[in-house]
């Protein structure tokens, strides 16, 4: 008989000892419809009940396309226990966590109580998900900080949202979207900024949103893969704007991250920004120094997803110019287009860059230990 | 080449798949309508489990306006990004030059032969009237 037996094993690669990374873009999602009851009055209970939410955009569930996978998401980012993807922490612990070593984690929630146009709703939603992000995560795992998530088109009730967290430690910064009802840098936006100033909180600029505006600026595509490169083009609105109205003149202090848009285009947009300025800056004569100058000293920039030239020297150069002291690696769990760590980074960066990359550059905007 | 006996035929019926370690490697082996596919259990773009993904089929495309779908339940599309690979070659159809995912040879042995052969068996109990799903490697 010349037939060997042995164990069958359907277990996972063995857990290889890594680097100890941050990862600054992690999406939790509620794992039923109605799990953020019992951080919202009954007053906001009945009215979900009765007349659901209001948004900006037409659709009223959110997302126009289904997003390239079930909920945006990992196909194998289905938790064991059931509920959508990115619902449970212990499958989070055990799928992203532990194997890469995570040692910070922050958790920017979508659909939240942003986009919606009753502004009280809003802030009820908001305030009740980032309790939810404190009794569900941020409480039960160490390494999770938790962003706050704040009703983006009423100032006044966002900023009272940031002082109210202000000092809590299970958050280290404030949670905006990119696509809203105007360009960031508007007058209606300020109070976030003076707010988040104050909380020495940088504020973090998430690709998507409701704002009610088509997803490109050329009107509403055909296809999903144009949202996917809307994003940076939405972003560039946005931080330009912020340049023009003078936000960063005015709030000097500020940090702002921009989260999931990709970076590559930075020189290219701040250059522009640079040129124009120099000749129509009597318009803007609040915006005091070119514009390259406070982007590069107020963004910082989330890796997820990085732009994968052929060339890995033109990935090296976009990343000089930005500074590898700016760059926030990212995963973006669990959504599809999750980046993984150990393949993200191509080989010839030194130590000290992929120190900072990974985990230096995090630690030290979110002011952890 | 090793040759593993993977399972009876009975329990990898059409349109099912299994997923198995063999020697440190990650492996899956399809049953598409009778033919049998083994391949690389890990996507060469990032690492992820490939073969835990959807089987689609192949939309081809020679002027816009005009799709054609072809190879139904034979690509296979990564359950991160997507990346669509042939499951009858491993050819990847982002970049084809660059990517591929090891494709392993998979067919039906008769049990006497496999008995009387030089395969390994994995958990499989092997008796010479049943026939045998056998992955190549």
């Amino acid at each position: 008989m010349n037939i060997q037996f042995r164990e069958q094993t359907d277990s996972v690669a063995p857990l290889t000892v890594k680097t100890a990374i941050a990862d600054c873009d992690i999406h939790p999602a509620r794992a039923t419809r109605t799990e953020l009851y019992p951080y919202l009055a009954k007053r906001w209970q009945h009215h979900l009940e009765v007349y659901g939410v209001h948004a900006y955009q037409g659709m009223m569930e959110g997302p126009p396309y289904p997003k390239a996978q079930p909920n945006a998401s990992r196909r194998d980012a289905y938790p064991p226990e059931g509920g959508p993807q990115g619902s449970s922490l212990s499958f989070m612990q055990k799928q992203l966590l532990d194997p890469n070593n995570v040692q910070l984690g922050v958790l920017n929630p979508l659909n939240t109580g942003q986009g919606i146009r009753n502004h009280e709703l809003s802030a009820a939603l908001c305030s009740a998900i980032n309790d939810w992000q404190i009794d569900k995560w941020t409480s039960k795992d160490k390494r999770l900080k938790a962003s706050i998530v704040v009703g983006n088109e009423d100032g006044l009730s966002a900023a009272a949202e940031i002082r109210e967290r202000a000092g809590d430690r299970n958050f280290v910064q404030v949670l905006l979207l990119s696509r809203n009802v105007e360009p960031l840098g508007q007058r209606r936006y300020w109070p976030i900024y003076q707010a988040a100033e104050e909380a020495g909180l940088p504020v973090g600029v998430h690709a998507f949103g409701f704002g009610g505006n088509p997803i490109t600026p050329s009107g509403w595509p055909s296809y999903y893969i144009e949202e996917m490169v809307g994003h940076s083009q939405c972003q560039q609105s946005a931080l330009a704007s912020l340049v023009l109205e003078g936000v960063f003149e005015r709030f000097p202090k500020l940090k702002m991250v921009m989260i999931e848009a990709g970076f590559g285009w930075a020189p290219s947009l701040a250059w522009r920004l640079d040129k124009v300025w120099q000749r129509l800056r009597s318009e803007v004569p609040h915006v005091k120094r070119p514009p390259s100058e406070y982007i590069r000293e107020q963004v910082w920039w989330t890796t997820q997803p990085m732009e994968d030239p052929e060339r890995r020297e033109d990935l090296f150069d976009v990343i000089k110019w930005i500074g590898w002291d700016r760059l926030l690696f990212a995963t973006d769990y669990p959504h599809w287009d999750y980046d993984e760590p150990s393949r993200v980074l191509p080989a010839g960066v030194s130590e000290a860059n992929r120190e900072a990359f990974y985990l230096g550059n995090a630690k030290k905007l979110y002011g952890i230990a | 080449m090793a040759r593993h006996v993977i399972a009876p035929v009975d329990e990898l019926p059409p349109g099912t798949r299994k997923f198995l370690e063999i020697d440190g490697r990650p492996i899956a082996v399809f049953n598409i309508k009778g033919e049998y596919f083994g391949l690389m259990n890990r996507c060469p773009h990032q690492g992820a489990a490939l073969c835990e993904g959807p089987l689609i089929g192949l939309a081809q495309s020679s002027e816009p306006g005009e799709i054609e779908y072809t190879k139904l339940g034979e690509i296979i599309r990564c359950p991160w990004h997507g990346w669509e690979f042939d499951i009858r070659t491993g050819q990847s159809y982002c970049d084809p030059r660059r990517f591929r995912v090891k494709a392993y040879p998979a067919h039906v042995e008769p049990g006497a032969s496999v008995v009387k052969g030089p395969y390994v068996a994995e958990t499989i109990p092997v008796k010479v009237e049943s026939d045998y799903v056998v992955v190549e490697l």
